[in-house]
């Protein structure tokens, strides 16, 4: 191996530590920073009763409300400005609301060309015949490509906070709360065993059929992640593992992520220069229709249910 | 159709008022979640189907599931066997 500079000089740079601190080879805090394992509080005999002592004294001297007439006074005046504040609060917001237009007339400010326009070109712009989706998912794909975004943030937040080392999951037991409850629960299971695949399937249908019938991305995927948060809470995370992992996990989730943003950056680079899509709208009312909607449909979808199950996981043992 | 909505509208109503006077955590969810319930009969009665779905899923699935987790995690749920040995704390 050839160096322009010798290894010693090339330790010095910048690149030479950034390369390091990417590959994990050296944590820059441990070493420097001092750490030691937190003591558990343990409170002496003799404070709790002095704690005790100037709470009873508190609570006959200062709060005594039998004797303290301000205090008498000041809890009344409170409670009517509390029920004052309330229904004033509430009368305001019922006289806004009756300003509102009344729902389906005519001359509402929402019945604008917008709306028309969705309704009359929608099928023949999206190629979807559920209009919704192919609003949601064609002329506001952006929206809703930040939304998808919001969901892989929040997940990752969500990690940041409660993600547990692979090693203590093992080691210790008792940071997951699988204790807690009756495991192997005969009742539970059974009635796993009948859902789940029915859960799944109508989860898979609503995601496929978004373009047709009600539904989308978005549901389907809730859907499929509360089927697979059933199974979990009734088969255990050693079954789940070895169909869903972290490493699937991280695959799904950064793929559908990647995949939506190519497919919407293409979809407004030839939009917006005018050139044509090349991405077939398909005959309306088939399954292989819709255009952009269908694909975009199974990205949100698996997205979603990823999110749905990392929130539970997470939340039960702090990790996937 | 009209009288059925009322009653829909009205229980809401109720569903959201009691959620915050239930002392019971777990009551306040279990309310909670008939609200998500009611409110996606609802949205089908306003014709908007996707939306009854979204909410069934996850206002009375998923957002329920992780209340109860929550409450496990720090303790607010008590477990069944130390309820039938003890009698409960009552928290002020």
């Amino acid at each position: 191996m050839s160096r322009a500079r010798k290894q010693s000089d090339y330790e010095k740079t910048f690149a030479f530590r950034f390369f390091r601190w990417m590959g994990g080879e050296k944590d820059a805090f441990v070493g420097n920073m001092e750490m030691r394992p937190q003591k558990e509080y343990v409170e002496e005999e003799e404070t709790i009763q002095e704690r005790m002592r100037d709470r009873q004294q508190a609570m006959e001297e200062v709060y005594d409300s039998g004797h303290n007439k301000e205090l008498r006074f000041f809890n009344i005046l409170y409670r009517c400005f509390s029920i004052v504040f309330c229904v004033a609060v509430v009368a305001l917001l019922i006289i806004t609301v009756s300003y509102l237009p009344s729902v389906g007339r005519e001359d509402k400010p929402t019945n604008n060309i917008v709306s028309d326009t969705y309704i009359s070109e929608g099928l023949t712009d999206t190629g979807a015949v559920n209009i919704v989706t192919g609003m949601i998912l064609s002329y506001r794909a952006f929206d809703t490509f930040g939304e998808t975004n919001v969901l892989f943030i929040a997940t990752c937040c969500v990690m940041i906070m409660l993600m547990v080392d692979e090693d203590k999951i093992r080691e210790n037991k008792e940071s997951n709360d699988r204790g807690f409850e009756p495991k192997n629960d005969a009742i539970l299971q059974v009635a796993a065993r009948l859902l789940v695949p029915v859960v799944f399937l109508f989860g898979i249908y609503i995601i496929l059929n978004g373009h047709l019938s009600p539904g989308g991305g978005f549901s389907g995927g809730a859907m499929i992640g509360a089927g697979m948060i059933l199974y979990v809470a009734a088969f255990g995370f050693d079954k789940m593992e070895k169909f869903f992992n972290e490493k699937v996990y991280k695959c799904v989730k950064v793929t559908a992520l990647i995949c939506y943003g190519c497919i919407v950056t293409y979809y407004f680079l030839t939009g917006a220069n005018g050139l044509p899509c090349r991405i077939p709208l398909g005959e309306p009312g088939t399954i292989l229709s819709g255009g952009i909607t269908l694909p975009i449909n199974i990205f949100v979808g698996s997205e979603v249910a990823c999110t749905m199950y990392a929130f539970y996981a997470l939340f039960r043992r702090g990790g996937l | 159709m009209t009288v059925f909505n009322v009653i829909l509208l009205a229980f809401l109503v109720v569903c959201a008022i009691s959620v915050s006077f239930s002392k019971n955590l777990l009551n306040s969810i279990l309310i909670f979640m008939s609200y998500s319930l009611i409110m996606s009969i609802i949205w089908i009665l306003l014709e908007s189907p996707d939306l009854a779905i979204t909410e069934a899923a996850v206002g009375a699935g998923v957002t329920s599931i992780l209340f109860f987790v929550t409450l496990k995690k720090i303790h607010a749920i008590q477990q069944e066997e130390e309820d039938e040995h003890e009698p409960r704390q009552k928290t002020k």
